[in-house]
């Protein structure tokens, strides 16, 4: 394979893996603090159709962007009150969250469906973007470089900042954050509004650069993917990075597979089609074989905690 | 401590009400600077909730806190470790996953970088001789390490009242007399030491005073160093306590329980084997198993209940049926039935009634099963009889596990099994956590059981429970059990030797007045 091939396919692959890293993004956080949000998929279309609507009403990318994000904490924060003060069953929450997205943007996005959305273009002039090489680096739209900077800066507040220690250990025992005196359910609003707007700009990617449209169920299941890849990723930001790459790849390599013949044909599509599914199972059993049967995962997952007592 | 040293803390009337209980009903006392001053009380007298409201965890609905002189309202824990109280919790406020350091950050309100932490913890690591690795992972570390974190955490904060919420119920002898060294090394630096305990005879042995809880009532303030560890007793319990009675001229039947050369691997890299045990405890008997913890005891149980099966069916017999091989259910149903020393988690699981637990161990024995169906009225009838006879407090059969106290649980947990009417009982720990007129209880259950023929095997690190209770006492080191003693003519400073021995030292072990064993560290 010559660059004329492998340029474009990595352009796509980068692409197509955005929208996953930003929302798994947002879920490590939430699950870091001991929350566990099945909602993503939900909140992914809300940002979607909210940038969907907002572009084509004012056309102004930033502020779809921005209005996304406000969109999908806010469908987080239904969440979180249901939660976190009403202490609801996470899993049971999570999924009426993805329900509820799903019904609401197909109802509220009809007027929207279809038309199409200008979409963002690259951050970088076009005498760097449009080079046949050194697009490879600068020919993206700006969220895949706000998607990159989001994950050293998760990083880094995970396991470098103060904060980022109290909502680990948060996750890690809520009683014993609780009884050292840190405000276990305020922080966990925090996160899982975090983790909401994350997802919102998520879904804000499918409009402004993935499919210039908005379309009833958009997101296609990512959302679900993004879930998967947190698990997948053992709860680390870095590996969260590889592990969404690698499925932006099987992704890509789908699309390829439909339009183009040559050496794919060796494969019927479906086999494609199947194949990122195939590699999570596969890495998941490897993960748990290499660890012996303990995880990472933080202790407190998925818990309710009440303060009382 | 001087009789003038200024008074520190003085609580005036508290009151605490939760839905149907009076936690604390008027209580007032007073700590002094250098201070040691023990909370005593049976379970469920109040002493936790106290302690709670007095490092912000809880508030008061009535009365008055006094800090320095001064009535303070303490809003919450960073209030107080902001006018310098530090508390040292029962059950551990520790984040298993992360080091030691991240721990310690974790519990300061100061902002400091980690170099500066490092150092800091360091220095007060070395100044109070506490050992430990700060880039370690706490689920690596032994309990009494974890404590150590904690009083390091609680050190940090240059603290004047330091809380302590029964510290030494999980510690070996060894792990207890560094501890109450260090501890007289703060009071004499002129801290106050608030000290909740159930072991009476180490308020003796470290206490200035005594204020005692019974019913959320405060009954009596007193100097431990002039009381008896019975007369302390009888005012937690409010009445006389009463002897083990035991028949003298009882005579021991036929062996029960036969150990030949029971042999078990480690579990793990941490832990200790048991290598080629054999006794044997004849009907009627009590045989006690003492030792340091962490020399192999929890082995010890797990083989002979049946959770670690033997290298051949000969390696434990019961009446002579060779049960070696055979799983806990068998073992049961032939009459082996054991209780592990974790309660919650281990000899019952917390999310369940009580009813659901008795079915778990006693569903053979009982025939609470019928062609797969459970009985539930049976199981709901044995349950009830063991909360009548056992004095716990829970609502009724179905309240769940999880929601008793852990005196109280192991009070279910002792009678589930007691009156299951073994031929052998193995139990690790029976009155761990447990007050003092539980425990008597507990004790008398199982010298009756034995009078009616069982045979007991009592694991337990408390060695005073073992000498009133055990006829034959072996001692447990690196997994090897010494040759068997008799409690009658077995002196206490041959039991400290091979307890001793466990650690390899030619040291001469100290024995303290009231029976209390130290090894040198």
């Amino acid at each position: 394979m010559n660059s004329a091939l492998i340029v474009p396919f990595i352009v796509t692959l980068v692409a197509a893996s955005t929208p996953i890293l930003l929302a798994a993004l947002g879920e490590l956080v939430v699950e870091k603090s001991g929350v566990l949000n099945l909602g993503v998929e939900g909140m992914m279309l809300i940002g979607a159709m909210t940038t969907a609507a907002v572009m084509l009403t004012t056309g102004n990318p930033y502020l779809a962007i921005g209005s996304a994000a406000l969109a999908g904490a806010f469908a987080a924060l239904l969440f979180a009150v249901l939660t976190l003060s009403l202490s609801a069953n996470q899993v049971a929450t999570g999924l009426a969250l993805t329900i509820l997205g799903t019904g609401l943007t197909a109802l509220v996005g009809r007027p929207f469906t279809g038309q199409p959305v200008p979409t963002l273009g690259p951050l970088f002039p076009p005498a760097l973007a449009n080079d046949p090489i050194w697009r490879v680096i600068f020919g993206y739209s700006p969220l895949v470089y706000l998607s990159l900077a989001m994950v050293v800066a998760v990083w880094f507040f995970l396991m470098r900042t103060r904060s980022g220690l109290i909502l680990r250990a948060i996750g890690e025992s809520d009683t014993s954050a609780h009884s050292i005196g840190y405000p276990v359910i305020g922080v966990r609003y925090l996160a899982v509004l975090f983790g909401g707007a994350m997802a919102g700009i998520g879904g804000a990617c499918f409009p402004l650069m993935l499919t210039p449209q908005w379309a009833e169920r958009l997101t296609a299941g990512r959302g679900w993917i993004a879930l998967a890849l947190v698990v997948f990723a053992a709860w680390r930001p870095y590996r969260l990075l590889a592990g969404a790459y690698i499925f932006g790849l099987l992704m890509t390599l789908e699309v390829y597979a439909k339009t183009s013949g040559g050496g794919f044909r060796i494969f019927p599509s479906e086999f494609w089609a199947a194949l990122p599914y195939l590699a999570t199972i596969l890495v998941l059993v490897l993960i748990s074989l290499s660890r012996k049967g303990s995880t990472s995962a933080p202790a407190c997952l998925g818990k309710p905690f009440s303060p009382a007592g | 401590m001087s009789i003038d040293a200024p008074v520190r803390l003085a609580l005036k009337g508290i009151t605490k009400r939760f839905p149907g209980v009076l936690a604390n009903d008027d209580v007032s006392f007073s700590v002094r600077a250098g201070e040691i001053h023990a909370l005593l009380g049976e379970n469920g007298a109040g002493k936790s909730t106290l302690v709670k409201m007095i490092y912000g965890i809880m508030q008061p609905d009535a009365g008055t806190i006094a800090w320095n002189g001064e009535i303070v309202t303490i809003a919450n824990p960073k209030a107080a470790r902001r006018l310098g109280i530090g508390m040292v919790f029962q059950h551990f406020s520790l984040f298993d996953a992360m080091t030691v350091l991240e721990n310690i950050a974790l519990g300061l309100d100061a902002k400091l970088t980690q170099r500066e932490l490092e150092a800091k913890v360091r220095a007060v690591m070395s100044q109070y001789g506490l050992v430990l690795d700060p880039h370690r992972v706490v689920a690596t570390l032994s309990v009494g390490e974890r404590q150590r974190i904690e009083i390091v955490r609680a050190l940090l904060l240059d603290p004047q009242l330091l809380i302590m919420d029964e510290p030494t119920s999980v510690l070996t002898p060894q792990e207890v007399e560094a501890l109450f060294a260090v501890l007289r090394r703060l009071s004499a630096e002129g801290r106050s030491i608030l000290y909740i305990s159930h072991k009476l005879h180490e308020i003796r042995a470290l206490c200035h005073t005594a204020t005692i809880l019974r019913g959320g009532k405060l009954v009596a303030t007193l100097d431990p160093r002039v009381e008896t560890p019975r007369s302390m007793a009888e005012k937690m319990i409010g009445a006389s306590l009463k002897d083990i009675s035991k028949d003298p001229n009882r005579r021991f039947g036929k062996e029960r329980l036969l150990v030949s050369g029971l042999t078990t691997l480690a579990e793990d890299e941490f832990g200790v084997a048991i290598d080629s045990a054999s006794f044997a405890v004849r009907a009627g008997e009590i045989l006690g198993i003492a030792g340091v913890a962490g020399n192999g005891q929890n082995a010890l149980l797990d083989a002979l209940s049946g959770e670690i099966l033997g290298t051949h069916g000969d390696a434990v017999r019961l009446d002579g049926t060779p049960i070696g091989l055979m799983g806990t259910t068998a073992r049961r149903r032939l009459g082996l039935c054991a209780v592990p020393e974790e309660r919650n988690g281990h000899a019952a699981v917390g999310d369940f009634s009580l009813s659901d637990n008795s079915v778990l161990t006693a569903r053979d024995r009982l025939k609470m099963v019928l062609a797969g169906l459970i009985n539930s009225g049976a199981a709901k009838t044995y349950t009830g009889k063991v909360i009548a006879q056992f004095a716990v407090k829970a609502l009724g059969p179905h309240s769940t596990a999880g929601s008793l106290s852990g005196g109280n649980l192991q009070k279910y947990i002792m009678g589930r099994e007691i009156l299951q009417n073994p031929s052998v009982l193995v139990v690790s720990q029976p009155t761990w956590g447990v007050d003092a007129g539980a425990a008597a209880a507990i004790h008398q259950a199982l010298v009756d059981l034995a009078a009616a023929g069982s045979a007991i095997v009592v694991i337990s690190q408390d060695l005073d429970e073992l000498l009133a209770l055990s006829d034959t006492l072996l001692v447990i080191n690196g997994g090897r059990l010494s040759k068997p003693l008799d409690v009658g003519a077995v002196s206490i400073e041959e039991i400290g030797l091979l307890m001793g021995g466990v650690h390899g030292t030619e040291d001469e072990v100290h024995i303290a007045p009231g029976g209390q064993i130290a090894v040198p560290a």
